[in-house]
């Protein structure tokens, strides 16, 4: 039996959804995925400096364990369609940090015949780094704030009024 | 093994093929001559062949599109290792169906480099073994290089405009 959406909301459920969403969030898998300049400065930041797995973040060779996927990079058309592939492949919950200008709106290369003009047109986003490329503590930050929203996620509360009770 | 100059390659091409090579222009290594298209295999043959110029290197291979003279021209940079010395052919062909013989077969990197001209300004090489777009996708509408291309709208559903956020 599945405890998701099926509670009404009190307390006690509120607190294992922290629990659950604090588990969630410390273990952040991110699929191993580079397209340009900016995956150079996010295996920097998987490196010991910025150091990813003190967050318990780990590179994913594969989409079909991953929770995250990283667009780092200057997304062509034609990859983009093959981005769609791996995004749809991951197992939900998943989440999509698009890093760097090329990732959000297209960059420098926005205008060129063979760019697609930001990951949002083929994907939904949820944190956008800025940077061109984005430092490795700025992919730091975007990805603390990823797991504030992860955190507060609501996983148990029912989303549609109880049978019987008017909304 | 002396570095020929321009001047003498270019002479060697005269004596040999005629007509069928167009002046020298340029000095140096960026020093050109234009080549028919139907004595353009010979002519990379002999460059290739003959021991005292030994082109072994093609080191660039690109196309140009000139809408005005409704030519697209192959350009093609050749280098000798054994004797250090350049020479640039070039040839032209027709835009409405522009078709170059091959080189692929005496210089094998030619193979991706033809593919690529053939994908960016749609030439066909005739006589190459596998041509078929090298970098844009095989669905792809056009050759994008062209002076005329038209971005398509959209590509499999993605919109390839972004309105920009700076407008009032």
């Amino acid at each position: 039996m599945s405890l998701i959406n099926s509670m009404p909301e009190m307390a006690l459920t509120t607190r294992i959804d922290d629990l659950l969403n604090w588990t969630r969030k410390s273990s952040i898998w991110y699929m191993m995925f580079g397209l340009a300049c900016c995956a150079i400065e996010m295996m920097q930041t998987g490196g010991p400096r910025a150091d990813l797995e003190r967050f318990g973040m780990a590179p994913r060779a594969t989409p079909r364990v991953s929770d995250l996927i990283i667009v780092s990079g200057t997304l062509t058309l034609k990859m983009a369609l093959r981005t769609k592939v791996l995004y749809d492949q991951m197992p939900e919950p998943r989440y999509v940090v698009s890093m760097g200008s090329c990732a959000n709106c297209g960059g420098l290369f926005q205008l060129a015949y063979s760019v697609c003009d930001g990951v949002d047109k083929v994907i939904p986003v949820d944190v956008y780094v800025p940077g061109c490329p984005p430092r490795p503590e700025a992919l730091t930050e975007g990805l603390v704030k990823l797991q504030e929203k992860i955190q507060q996620e609501r996983w148990l509360v029912r989303k549609t009024a109880p049978v019987g009770v008017r909304a | 093994m002396a570095a020929l100059e321009a001047a003498a390659i270019h002479a060697q091409l005269r004596r040999r093929f005629g007509d069928a090579v167009g002046d020298l222009a340029g000095t140096g290594r960026d020093a050109s001559t234009t080549v028919g298209a139907a004595t353009f295999p010979e002519v990379c043959r002999f460059l290739k062949t003959e021991p005292a110029l030994a082109f072994d290197c093609l080191s660039n291979l690109s196309g140009v599109d000139y809408p005005k003279r409704s030519v697209i021209q192959v350009v093609y940079h050749l280098f000798s290792y054994r004797h250090r010395h350049w020479i640039v052919l070039k040839v032209d062909a027709g835009r409405d169906d522009p078709v170059v013989p091959t080189v692929s077969h005496l210089w094998s990197h030619a193979d991706w480099q033809e593919r690529e001209v053939f994908d960016l300004l749609g030439v066909t090489f005739d006589g190459h073994p596998d041509l078929r777009r090298i970098l844009m996708p095989e669905d792809w509408p056009g050759h994008p290089l062209r002076k005329d291309f038209v971005e398509p709208e959209e590509y499999h559903g993605i919109v390839t405009s972004r309105e920009s956020l700076l407008k009032a």
